[in-house]
């Protein structure tokens, strides 16, 4: 037995083509269909050595996710494992690549079991330490640990860092701790037990049920409820059904879809499947957006897989169901996200979203009845069938039930994947978790669900994070991008940026989205160069009302989100740009003024060697003066001034 | 037939089951301003010009392709309605060129109609306009993208009723455009040049080449005729000018064809008014062709046609008629060569 997939003796007759119904069980609890104690004892030895549980016997979780890959972390397991043989520890010491910790502002992380020591920030010069010190004499190595922000302790495991220590981690619970690229690990960890006491004990009715009553709704923006869409698509009439998984993920600074399939791979196949058994699907696709190449890869390991074993293909454990999943990869439009366009871009068309009804349950992927969930939607589905509707229900609020993953991003000092219970506050996801404003600068405003979400203040840090909640706020969970701003950022350009967005991403089908967008952001453009006009809000609040009204897609209906919250909540910033031509974050150039304050001029010159314009003038004797007529507020001066006399109005 | 009854405006409305409403307002003389919407085509939904509000609806509701039921509460005339259609209409004026005084579509132009109608104004938006190349690389169809308000009717005429699928949408955002692949021009694509395209397009993006600067619709008499290609029977209407013909469009009602027609009818109208037509028989005396009287033409073939026969027998004699003459001289003619003459030998150009 090399693997724990591997039969113990000749007395097991399971073969994909032959499958035996037990077969999941009996590799981690097994044998099931013998007695046999040295069988049996063969796999505990096995499952407790990669638990690390086996003593003196050591497991390093290093982060390979894209955020840690592109600090170096590929480099760092190589030569760790090449150190390793070298000291000949490959026995007690096993080096597993892991998907995202959700630590990327401090990665290259490892995590290394059983005591769950966290070391943030390693290096390749680090490894020769971490050999001697950490591995070979049990010994911290301080430099390499965190400091929990609240206690200011130096914190040595994982789990009391206080960026982990306020989380709950579901969906997540495997991303970071096991080898994506290995269905063991996943097995060990529980894996695909949903799925096997779904179809093995549960009616398709049953299985929706369930899924009704955990609350579940759908990750991907809208919220709908999971359990009750499924249903729609059970009873839709038709013999071939269709479920697809949405991997587009295209929203910006959005990445928590790539974390579980580089992580979780196999919680996203086990979904999948337990989806198709309650629908009556037979034929999968995930559609992923081909800029996630890991993910992609992990995937088809994954599927690969779960084919070989039987978990994909025919008559899967013996019980008459069949299921086969395939990958798409998508060029990267943000409106392919979309489902009706998603579906459109499978069958090989332009990727352009179309009217509803009929919608996907009735009529989707080739004319047929379709459910298309998102990643984390599919991924919650193996915790709920494993621990029930009950446990699931447990967290979140009363609507907006169990847990959601963040990717954090802007100014916050802890930039990364963070999940929690519905309903905590964006407080304690800013400041607890996110550990709060880069630099200690003052909180601006969150930027929350994307080009369709709204912009937040500090006035509102304190609401719970739900579907209704953020709603009312102007804003929306959306698929969880996170953006903070602190308050060197101006809402005006801001909104301008989320317009740019959504304006060159439009598929150009319907008229107010593509007309529409392009105007709206024409209008912030003005205002940002200061030819605003006091109209121009009005222009700009009922044009956003009627695209908001009448476009075809959530695309276009969402849109105007982010210069409608703008506007409701820092409206004074767009008057000042208008009514003072000031902006009062000091961002947009054309609004800017560069001066020279003669107390702090040290006459050194720097400034005016480097103007590109020549339009500072001063020698020895007279203090430097910044044209402000030929100025192109380029702000060079600022940068090369040592003294601070450069200042920016 | 099964019914609904709905509420329009106020008013009870009861038609067949599975109706738009778009439909039910036409129905019953409602008027609503559409662009993309065609009855002969799918419903694409897409120029948001139809909206309505829907009692319980969060959004307004495109009329094309919502479905009547029973008992709906539906206004068409709101101020949120009329304010929707006007903004929809002053976005689309913001990207068209305003030369309509010498765009071939004035007078029959979509667009200018509604912006009319609901009193759009052209400098609501300023800001960028589209500026395409023309595509004027073929004789019969010229393309004015930048007029182009991207209502996808070409697009789906195309596919749908044409089958050759030439056009779609390419690009994205502002920069969205209609064309043949790559942005090519319909010389380098598989255009057959039937024109379907041009029939269905409601503003002056697509126009027939031959007919620019030729007349506008108000001195146009339309004279629906046969086409004279072929066999199949299509009619037509012929665009006629001071008493001549300037070119040809598409009958609605059409029995045979409706909008439909292939190169050679639309575009194949020229030689009507063409010097070089013949209008006289000919004869060639010492040489050269002379135009003499129809009875000392045909008295010259009779006797020719006599003395082939006398000489060499009937079946040395064949006729190839053309699906240029109608069914009844076709018919004529196999007569005379059967009967007349006494040969099988006849044959049509449209037999295989
Ligand atoms: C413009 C646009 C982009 C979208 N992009 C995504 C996406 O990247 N990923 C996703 O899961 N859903 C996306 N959606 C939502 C999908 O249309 C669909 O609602 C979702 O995949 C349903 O899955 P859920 O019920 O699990 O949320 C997008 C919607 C719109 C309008
Ligand atoms: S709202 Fe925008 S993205 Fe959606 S169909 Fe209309 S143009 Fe396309
Ligand atoms: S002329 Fe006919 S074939 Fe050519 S693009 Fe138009 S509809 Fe298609
Ligand atoms: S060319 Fe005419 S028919 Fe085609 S999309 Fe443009 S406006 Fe519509």
């Amino acid at each position: 037995m090399k693997s724990l997939l591997d039969a113990c003796c000749e007395r097991c007759t399971h073969t994909p083509e032959k499958p035996c119904q037990d077969y999941l069980f009996c590799r981690t609890e097994g044998p099931i269909c013998h007695d046999d104690s040295s069988c049996q004892e063969k796999r505990k030895q096995f499952i407790e050595q990669k638990r690390a549980k086996t003593s003196g016997s050591k497991r390093i979780l290093i982060c390979a996710g894209t955020g840690c890959a592109s600090l170096g972390a590929v480099s760092i397991v190589q030569a760790l494992s090449d150190e390793l043989e070298k000291h000949g520890l490959t026995d007690r010491v096993e080096v597993v690549p892991t998907g995202c910790h959700g630590f990327c502002e401090q990665g290259p992380t490892f995590i290394i079991e059983p005591e769950g020591t966290l070391y943030v920030k390693v290096s390749l010069e680090d490894i020769p330490e971490i050999i001697n010190e950490e591995i070979l004499n049990g010994k911290r190595i301080e430099r390499l640990l965190t400091v929990n922000s609240t206690t200011l302790q130096t914190t040595t495991q994982f789990n009391t860092n206080s960026f982990f220590e306020k989380q709950e981690r579901v969906v997540l619970k495997n991303c970071g701790f096991i080898d994506p690229k290995s269905i063991e690990d996943y097995i060990i960890n529980d894996g695909y037990k949903g799925f096997v006491k779904a179809v093995q004990n549960l009616s398709s009715d049953e299985v929706i049920e369930e899924v009704k009553k955990s609350g579940l709704r759908g990750r991907g923006g809208a919220g709908f409820s999971t359990g009750l869409k499924w249903s729609f698509c059970r009873q839709a009439p038709g013999d071939k059904k269709y479920i697809i998984c949405n991997a587009d993920e295209g929203d910006p600074g959005a990445f928590m879809d790539r974390g579980v399939l580089e992580g979780d791979p196999h919680s996203v196949i086990e979904g999948m499947l337990i989806g198709a058994y309650a629908i009556g699907a037979d034929e999968g696709y995930v559609y992923c957006r081909a800029e996630y190449p890991l993910a992609i890869q992990h995937l088809e390991v994954a599927i690969a897989q779960a084919e070989k074993i039987g978990l994909l293909g025919d008559n899967i454990l013996n019980t008459g169901f069949n299921f086969r999943l395939e990958i798409r990869q998508g060029a990267g439009a943000f409106v392919c996200g979309e489902e009706t366009a998603l579906m459109a871009s499978i069958e090989g068309k332009r990727g352009m979203p179309r009217v509803r009804p009929p919608f996907p349950a009735q009529s989707g992927l080739w004319g047929k009845p379709t459910n298309i969930n998102n990643v984390e939607t599919w991924s919650n589905l193996p915790h709920i069938l494993r621990n029930g509707a009950d446990w699931y229900g447990s967290f979140g609020t009363e609507k907006s039930k169990g847990t959601k993953i963040f990717a954090l991003t802007g100014q916050v000092n802890n930039t990364g994947l963070v999940e929690v219970p519905m309903g905590t506050t964006l407080r304690e996801i800013i400041f607890d978790i996110g550990g709060g404003i880069i630099n200690n600068r003052k909180f601006k405003a969150v930027q929350i669900g994307g080009p369709s979400g709204g912009c937040l203040p500090e006035e509102l840090l304190d609401l719970q994070v739900d579907y209704e909640t953020l709603t009312k706020a102007g804003a929306m969970v959306g698929s969880g991008g996170l953006v903070i701003m602190d308050e060197s950022t101006c809402m005006v350009d801001i909104a301008r940026f989320f317009l740019n967005f959504s304006q060159s991403e439009s598929c150009g089908k319907c008229t107010p989205c593509r007309e529409g967008n392009k105007r709206m952001w024409e209008i912030l453009d003005r205002i940002v160069k200061g030819q605003g006009e006091m109209e121009d809000l009005e222009r700009l609040e009922s044009l956003a009302m009627v695209v908001k009204d009448t476009s075809l897609c959530g695309l276009g209906q969402n849109s105007p989100n982010p210069i409608l919250s703008s506007l409701k909540y820092f409206r004074g910033e767009f008057e000042a740009h208008i009514k003072d031509k000031k902006c009062p974050a000091h961002v947009c150039t054309a609004l800017l003024t560069y001066f020279i304050e003669v107390d702090k001029c040290k006459k050194c010159g720097l400034c005016a060697k480097n103007c590109p314009v020549n339009c500072i003038s001063g020698d020895k004797n007279n203090p430097y003066v910044i044209d402000s007529s030929k100025c192109i507020n380029c702000g060079t001066c600022q940068d090369k001034c040592k003294f601070g006399a450069v200042i920016k109005q | 037939m099964s019914t609904v009854t709905l509420n329009i405006d106020d008013r009870k409305v009861t038609i067949p089951a599975g109706t738009t409403v778009l439909e039910a307002c036409r129905m019953n003389n409602i008027p609503i301003p559409t662009l993309c919407h065609d009855p002969e085509l799918t419903n694409s939904g897409s120029c948001r010009l139809c909206v309505v509000e829907v009692e319980g609806m969060r959004s307004l509701s495109p009329s094309c392709v919502t479905v009547a039921t029973q008992g709906m509460q539906v206004k068409t005339n709101t101020r949120r309605v009329k304010e929707a259609r006007k903004t929809v209409l002053e976005l689309l004026v913001a990207n068209h060129p305003l030369d309509c005084m010498t765009c071939q579509k004035m007078g029959d132009c979509s667009l200018a109609q509604y912006a009319y109608e609901y009193g759009v104004k052209d400098d609501v938006y300023p800001g960028e306009r589209r500026n395409v190349c023309l595509d004027d690389s073929n004789p019969f169809i010229v393309r004015d993208s930048n007029k182009c308000i991207l209502c996808g009717k070409c697009v789906r005429v195309c596919e749908e009723v044409q089958g050759r699928s030439v056009l779609d949408f390419y690009q994205r955002g502002f920069e969205s455009l209609v064309g043949p692949a790559f942005g090519s021009d319909l010389s380098q694509s598989d255009c057959v040049l039937c024109g379907s395209c041009v029939s269905v397009c409601p503003v002056g993006a697509l126009t027939e080449k031959q007919m620019i600067g030729k007349g506008r619709p108000w001195e146009i008499k339309k004279v629906q005729t046969t086409c004279p290609f072929c066999g199949t029977g299509c009619s037509f209407d012929l665009n006629v000018k001071a008493g001549e013909v300037i070119g040809v469009t598409s009958n609605p009602e059409a029995p045979v064809n409706g909008r439909a027609l292939c190169v050679k009818g639309r575009f194949g109208t020229d030689f009507i008014h063409s010097p070089n037509r013949l209008t006289a028989p000919l004869v060639k005396k010492d040489g050269e062709f002379v135009e003499v009287e129809w009875d000392e033409a045909l008295d010259l073939v009779a006797s020719k046609l006599r003395a082939i026969k006398s000489e060499y027998g009937a079946d040395s004699i064949a006729a190839l008629s053309s699906a240029h003459c109608t069914n009844e001289e076709n018919y004529l003619m196999q007569k005379f060569m059967r009967a007349v003459i006494g040969t099988n030998n006849i044959d049509h150009c449209a037999r295989t």
